[in-house]
């Protein structure tokens, strides 16, 4: 079974460090050597009982300032299923990381105070997540042994969320009721909480379903890696993954550019033949024509092939200090293909606090969520980010300082 | 038809796609061999990512002159049984430069390592690094990108690190800038032991149990070598060991064990109570960030 990878958000102050240690704490996902070093660190730091906040802290530089500036990723297990967190953080200046983080996430855990109101960086993780794919979210309303564990305190956040998110077209969004520090609702249900009947956010985890199986669902997507040339009375084979659909040795397909239809001949997995492979395989193919593919292009489904374009209208989330410049070219990466692009027309900003598009005013800076026009040098290969995400998702280079500096959603 | 995808296929094709995003997009890599189960996993997925062609980078060990000689017996069969080019620089020829100086005779030349592979790194113009590193291991790995970007001093920049989303890479560098490349970012010790015996890989002996003269040192099983010397007063101990972790003689500990046999290390990692290198590290706990302030310095 795929791992679940869910990330986790939350404001400043939210408490989303000490939901992770006692996670992973309560889980039994911690050695002894690594909780020897978080009872030295509380002690060090004269805290009075065990930190479980400082178990994911990891850099010189959060220690200092107490917060979390880069994705860190954790692994644990229980018997039912294997879970890889990224650890995202809140502060604002750091979004750009929470995408990262949420971009390859099946789950979203919003961590909520449930002493303030909904805050407007909740309600930001709650979009870019939504709007990176994220179809699952639980709101872990935390802090619950501050308010007494009063039902009427979880309740309002609750609503509040609920009404916020409900544009966003979530599957499921479930609020958990519990305290991270206290281990309520967490692993264990705690005996403060008995007016809560759902599931411990850890139970929650277990039973949500993955992505592979969505991306299994969709049409055939391979991007071309690598190309093994003919050798030896071995023929030409394209490398690559497979990243949506499923493919049959024999199955009609098309290759872009161009649109040339042909035929799978033979499904390679590691020199052994395959009859069948599946969104998230790596393979070759061999084709039943002689294509003159390179990295870059693409094999589709025949019947269901991406739009080939040069001008995507897409949703961009800016990730660098230095604004966007509309003169500059960029690098645009989708799949294994790169090309050189313009932004042509900046058109309105999403407002995150109110969900709202507005129009339009003065640059494009770090964090802004713009819908853009790209005009592009050479012809990709898209379909809408909803419907697939690996011929839907693009990212941004600076051709000059190499950074990467935009995430593009197609619409 | 998903559900008989194994969390080990998944592991194996994400490793996969990752070699070849770096054949795909660099023009100079390498490989970091070291003889450890971290980069022989490494070498089976270049084989079943490349192969029947040539791996697209040789393989590059950085000697530090303080090894197990079972390890690097074992690093030279296998780059001769898989017919790639493997490169070795040591750490004393950087002495000997004057690159990389110590203290001591003795000392640990785990952290100087990094001097001499920036040096190689440098002398052939790599672009692209890949390391058997993993995520799991240490909190300052836990934070690294798959495609890691290194400057022109090798220095890694934790608080500006490329955004990296979804499975796009981005490799892009300036001359004399490299990225490190992780593929196994997600696996953790026990996906390793677990697709070694999949795979039925072969490892160097000291994986296994074996008895080795050794003395105890705050919570360690230190051994007993001519660089790790008794301390005084501490008693030598024959006991039955093996190592989770092949490193640097000098500040590599075993851990006690009974386990012969690939299956048997597999249910010791199961129940094991300390992390990887919680258990056999020295230079690690020296302080809470040594692995942060190697890694910012260019180490692997």
């Amino acid at each position: 079974m795929q791992p679940l990878r869910f990330a986790t958000a939350g404001s400043v102050d939210d408490g989303k460090s000490t939901l992770i240690g006692r996670l992973l704490f309560d889980a039994r996902a911690l050695q002894a050597d690594q909780l020897a070093a978080v009872e030295k660190a509380s002690l060090r730091r004269g805290a009075a009982e065990l930190d479980l906040s400082l178990v994911t802290d990891g850099l010189e530089a959060e220690r200092e300032q107490g917060i979390t500036i880069d994705v860190a990723y954790r692994y644990f297990a229980t018997p039912v299923r294997k879970f890889i967190i990224a650890d995202s953080p809140g502060h604002e200046q750091y979004t750009r990381n929470m995408a990262t983080g949420a971009s390859n996430a099946d789950v979203l855990v919003l961590l909520v105070d449930v002493t303030k109101p909904l805050l407007p960086q909740s309600r930001r993780h709650l979009v870019i997540a939504r709007l990176l794919g994220v179809r699952h979210a639980i709101a872990f309303v935390n802090k619950l042994d501050l308010a007494g564990y009063a039902r009427a305190a979880f309740e309002r956040v609750r609503g509040e969320l609920e009404s916020f998110a409900a544009p966003l077209r979530f599957d499921s969004l479930l609020a958990i009721p519990g305290s991270a520090l206290r281990g309520d609702m967490v692993v264990e249900r705690g005996e403060r909480l008995d007016w809560y009947g759902g599931p411990t956010l850890l139970a929650r985890l277990e039973s949500l379903p993955g992505g592979a199986d969505r991306a299994a669902a969709g049409p055939l997507r391979f991007p071309v890696q690598l190309v093994s040339p003919p050798r030896a009375g071995q023929p030409r084979s394209y490398m690559g993954r497979l990243e949506s659909g499923h493919v049959l040795a024999g199955a009609p397909v098309v290759s872009l550019p161009g649109a040339r239809a042909t035929r799978v001949r033979r499904i390679l997995v590691h020199g052994a033949e395959r009859d069948i492979a599946v969104a998230g395989d790596s393979v070759s193919l061999v084709l039943a024509d002689e294509l003159d593919l390179a990295r870059g292009d693409l094999i589709a489904d025949a019947a269901r092939p991406p739009r080939e374009t040069r001008s995507l209208e897409t949703t961009l989330i800016w990730l660098t200090a230095r604004p966007l410049r509309p003169a500059t070219r960029y690098l645009a990466q989708l799949g294994s293909r790169r090309v050189a692009a313009r932004v042509s027309n900046v058109e309105t900003r999403l407002d995150v606090d109110s969900l709202r598009e507005i129009p339009f005013e003065g640059e494009v800076s770090a964090n802004d969520i713009v819908n853009v026009r790209l005009a592009l040098q050479a012809p990709v290969f898209a379909d809408p980010y909803e419907d697939v995400r690996c011929t839907g998702a693009l990212i941004l280079i600076d051709e000059a300082t190499n950074h990467t500096v935009g995430a593009a959603l197609v619409k | 038809m998903l559900a008989e995808r194994s969390h080990l296929d998944w592991l194996e094709s994400e490793a996969i796609y990752i070699l070849r995003e770096v054949a795909g997009q660099c023009q100079n890599p390498v490989l970091f061999f070291s003889g450890g189960k971290d980069s022989i996993c490494l070498l089976r997925l270049a084989e079943k990512a490349f192969r029947p062609g040539r791996f697209p980078f040789p393989l590059l060990n950085i000697d530090t002159g303080h090894n197990f000689p079972e390890v690097i017996a074992f690093r030279d069969r296998r780059a001769a049984e898989l017919g790639e080019r493997l490169v070795v620089r040591s750490v004393e020829d950087s002495i000997r430069r004057g690159s990389v100086r110590l203290r001591a005779e003795g000392e640990s030349r785990n952290a100087a390592q990094s001097v001499t592979l920036l040096e190689a790194i440098a002398e052939f113009g790599f672009d692209a690094a890949i390391g058997g590193a993993r995520r799991d291991e240490e909190k300052a790995r836990a934070k690294e990108r798959v495609f890691s970007f290194r400057d022109e001093f090798g220095q890694w920049d934790p608080r500006n690190q490329r955004p990296e989303l979804w499975s796009l890479y981005n490799a892009r560098v300036h001359p004399g800038e490299h990225v490190r490349v992780f593929p196994i970012s997600n696996w953790t010790e026990l996906d390793v032991w677990q697709y070694i015996r999949r795979e039925a890989l072969e490892v160097p002996a000291i994986y296994f149990a074996h008895r080795r003269a050794v003395v105890r040192r705050r919570g360690l099983v230190v051994p007993v070598t001519p660089l790790t010397p008794p301390r005084a007063g501490e008693p030598i101990e024959e006991v039955s060991v093996r190592f989770r972790t092949v490193g640097d003689v000098s500040c590599t500990c075993p851990v006690e064990s009974s386990a012969v046999s690939i299956d048997e290390i597999l249910e010791e990692t199961k129940s094991a109570t300390l992390t990887e290198r919680g258990a056999t590290r020295m230079d690690d706990q020296t302080s809470e960030a040594s692995m942060e302030r190697r890694k910012r310095e260019g180490y692997f």
